[in-house]
């Protein structure tokens, strides 16, 4: 890093209350010249058609952020963002309720898209989380079977 | 030697426990030879091992391939694929 070049910010935060979007933006922007784009991905709970009252996500404590934190710092280094920040709530989330926010920050726009879309896809499958469904007739349901667009998606990012 | 078991989702409600202290036989020295050896302690840790090349592994935190050797390890965790996101 050269004399005037704020190092990259990353933030990761596995937590069960909600989070606000403007002030995670704010977070990463605020008092820095040097950005010139911001892409933020908010994913949210479906009903799946009238059917779940809650999705309730799992996770392997301690290993879910180190694991998300691994996938942010690649992306920092892969596309120069100039910050990262990865929230995943868990716990029951409602349907239209925030599961998990991705902002990411570069100088041009390009990055900061492929910033947040690269996390995403490498949290998808490799972030030790899991959603069982909770009915809205009561009980719970299945547990969410994982997607092989899921992994389709992680290979795109794959260097040969 | 022995080690500690981590389960979750429905590995987890298929064994009816969250961890276990194993102590782990000697022929028992990769993450596959655990999974096999784990199917064999009881129907329910069979129901949640009948398919074990879908199961997902860590050890100490960090993912591991069935063929990853156990070594030392202090914590390994058995999961389904992951669904976060």
């Amino acid at each position: 890093m050269t004399a005037g070049t704020p190092e990259p910010v990353v933030n990761v935060r596995i937590q069960t209350q909600d989070f606000d979007i403007s002030s995670e933006i704010d977070a990463l922007t605020r008092d820095r010249a040097d950005i010139g784009a911001v892409v933020s991905f908010t994913g949210l709970c479906r009903d799946e058609g009238g059917r779940l009252s809650a999705l309730e996500l799992e996770h392997y404590p301690g290993m879910a952020e180190r694991a998300i934190r691994t996938i942010a710092d690649e992306a920092v280094k892969r596309f120069a963002l100039t910050g990262i920040t990865a929230i995943h709530r868990h716990g029951a989330i409602p349907p239209g309720g925030n599961i998990v926010l991705v902002v990411a920050t570069a100088p041009h726009r390009q990055a900061a898209f492929n910033g947040a879309s690269f996390l995403m896809d490498y949290l998808k499958t490799d972030a030790p989380f899991w959603k069982k469904e909770h009915l809205k007739a009561g009980g719970t349901g299945e547990w969410v079977s994982a997607k092989d667009a899921d992994d389709k998606a992680k290979a795109r990012w794959r260097r040969t | 030697m022995s080690v500690r078991i981590v389960y979750f989702a429905w590995v987890r409600e298929r064994i009816g426990k969250s961890s276990e202290e194993i102590e782990l036989p000697a022929n028992v020295r990769t993450v596959g030879e655990l999974i096999a050896h784990l199917a064999t302690l009881g129907e329910e840790y069979a129901a949640a091992f009948a398919v074990p090349q879908v199961i997902r592994a860590a050890i100490n935190e960090e993912h591991a391939e069935h063929g990853e050797a156990i070594g030392n390890a202090k914590e390994i965790a058995l999961f389904p694929p992951m669904t976060g996101g």
